[in-house]
């Protein structure tokens, strides 16, 4: 029984940095309809820059706030340069831009940076620690926990704040926004902000395990089937497929792994998936789009 | 019985197409401080398209927007003339349906608020006083529409009736200078629509606003409209108070056909 909670408690604090990189998506869909193929390689920008500036000697904290500084500097860029003057137009074509803005980020960041792999060191010890008779990594739990109260944050903010509810407004419905007089492109950019830090945290999370590279941005697909699960517009949905999802493998690997020969942990989160999709096409939170015809 | 007022918005040779379609042709219309007025029309005449221009959703191809006495730019945002004290309703609905009938109401005073994010979170104890006296008003327009009991009812879950009630608070709550209503009866039984009507008159009469409606139902619009404006195929047929339309050839042609008359 020990045993069985360890790999679950492992699994959930994996989990929740898949909740962390599902997260950026989420806000962005619910915001504006697009799906964000970008959010990935926003992680990766993040991490490059983080290392950047600390190997210019900047300490931490403002190596922090320059990164931010960047990821606000990227969502303004994006949202009034390349999606405003798309707004109206069908979500593909958002869709396809934030394809191009991928290669844009990915191309400018390591042009800047350059391509090899650098290590994200922290001082964050990796050492198993026991709490309450359970074996953990430090590791895990400092991220779980930074992830935890960075999403408490986002929800007090969109419940709490002004405007928090604007944006909640927006996502809802842009017609009704505008007529309230909240200007949809300045929320956006808001959002976008937002996910900029979310990927952020993410990026840290993900450099200091495997090191900032290229593969970072490929996070991304770890948040598809945690997308899918949670239902795309659901900000509650995702966090907590995400838990589900990393529970999922995790115990799937451990548990039924070895009488299939192992490896299940890469493809498990996608069987999920499919069927999820096959009974709940939106998702398990996500709202359900009933058009009368 | 309003020559001595300015007008609150006046439009001026209004024109506007879609691709081929001439959706309004050369309309002006005036609406004063303190009235109720009712913009009618079959279907097709361009009713919406005209409180649409209004709310600055489209921009004219000819022809200027007045209001409160200074010209509209044209590059004016819709969220910026919601800004200037124009509010409105939707003809199929358009609420946050992923919050509660409060929410709904609270967003709708958002522009009147004046802290911003990192006020919010400077001056925290500002902000929240600030909250508070909105929220005064908010539930005064709550108890005004009598919505008490379901202000924590997500609105995804009220009927359609309560869902345009919300709508219409939503509206009230931003204090307009003027309130467009797209059809707020559309799709009512009767004593639902004698409510909404019962609202629309008091909002005016007690609370002093300015509304411009559009509405279908005739009874309704003759009893509580101070002037009104006909449209037929994006051409204005007629203006004045309901009884000289209710008399004029030209709109009974429009309603009832030809044979009508």
């Amino acid at each position: 029984m020990g045993f069985f909670l360890e790999v679950l408690v492992t699994g959930l604090l994996v989990g929740i940095m898949y909740s962390l990189v599902a997260l950026g998506f989420a806000l962005i869909f619910k915001a504006s309809n697009v799906f964000n193929m970008a959010q990935g390689d926003m992680s990766l920008l993040a991490g490059l820059a983080l290392v950047g500036f600390l190997e210019l000697h900047f300490p931490l904290w403002l190596a922090l706030v320059c990164t931010i500084a960047i990821m606000t500097i990227l969502a303004y860029t994006t949202v009034f340069i390349v999606l405003k003057p798309l707004v109206a137009r069908p979500p593909i074509m958002l869709f396809m831009a934030t394809f191009g803005l991928a290669y844009m980020i990915q191309g400018i960041g390591q042009s800047i940076w350059g391509t090899q792999a650098k290590g994200l060191d922290l001082g964050i010890p990796d050492i198993p620690v026991t709490i309450g008779g359970l074996f953990m990594s430090t590791f895990d739990l400092t991220f779980g926990g930074v992830a935890g109260i960075l999403v408490a944050i986002l929800v007090w903010f969109f419940h709490k704040t002004r405007t928090g509810r604007a944006l909640r407004a927006v996502s809802d419905d842009h017609e009704a926004a505008l007529s309230v007089g909240i200007p949809l492109l300045k929320a956006w950019a808001v959002t976008w902000v937002i996910a900029g830090i979310v990927a952020v945290v993410a990026g840290i999370a993900w450099g200091t395990r495997m090191g900032v590279q290229f593969s970072i941005s490929y996070i991304a697909l770890k948040a598809l089937p945690v997308l899918i699960i949670g239902g795309l517009d659901s900000i509650s949905g995702v966090i907590i497929a995400g838990l589900v999802v990393g529970a999922g493998e995790n115990l799937a690997e451990v548990f039924i792994g070895p009488y299939v020969g192992g490896g299940i942990q890469t493809f498990f989160p996608y069987l999920i998936a499919l069927l999820v999709l096959y009974f709940k096409p939106y998702g398990l939170f996500g709202k359900e789009i009933i058009e009368r015809v | 019985m309003n020559e001595h007022k300015e007008p609150i918005l006046r439009a001026e040779n209004i024109s506007i197409s879609f691709g081929g379609l001439q959706a309004l042709n050369d309309i002006s219309l005036e609406i004063y401080p303190g009235e109720i007025m009712g913009i009618i029309g079959p279907n097709g005449a361009g009713k919406t398209t005209m409180l649409n221009i209004i709310n600055g959703f489209y921009k004219p191809d000819k022809g200027r927007i007045i209001f409160e006495g200074k010209e509209r730019p044209r590059k004016m945002k819709p969220n910026q003339i919601a800004a200037q004290g124009i509010a409105r309703t939707f003809q199929n609905l358009a609420i946050f349906s992923g919050m509660s009938a409060l929410g709904n109401i609270m967003v709708g005073r958002t522009m009147m608020m004046h802290s911003n994010l990192f006020s919010q979170a400077l001056y925290w104890k500002f902000s929240q006083k600030e909250e508070i006296e909105h929220r005064e008003v908010v539930e005064r327009i709550i108890d005004f529409l009598q919505i008490e009991n379901i202000r924590r009812t997500p609105a995804s879950m009220l009927p359609y009736g309560l869902r345009k009630r919300v709508e219409l608070a939503r509206a009230l709550a931003a204090e307009p200078k003027l309130l467009l209503l797209d059809e707020p009866m559309a799709g009512m039984n009767l004593e639902e629509k004698e409510d909404i009507a019962r609202f629309v008159l008091d909002a005016n009469e007690e609370l002093g606003y300015t509304i411009a409606l559009i509405e279908h139902d005739m009874g309704v619009v003759m009893d509580i409209c101070d002037s009104i404006v006909v449209l037929d195929f994006g051409e204005k047929i007629a203006e004045g108070t309901p009884d000289e339309v209710k008399a004029d050839p030209k709109v009974i042609k429009a309603y009832l056909g030809e044979t009508g008359v």
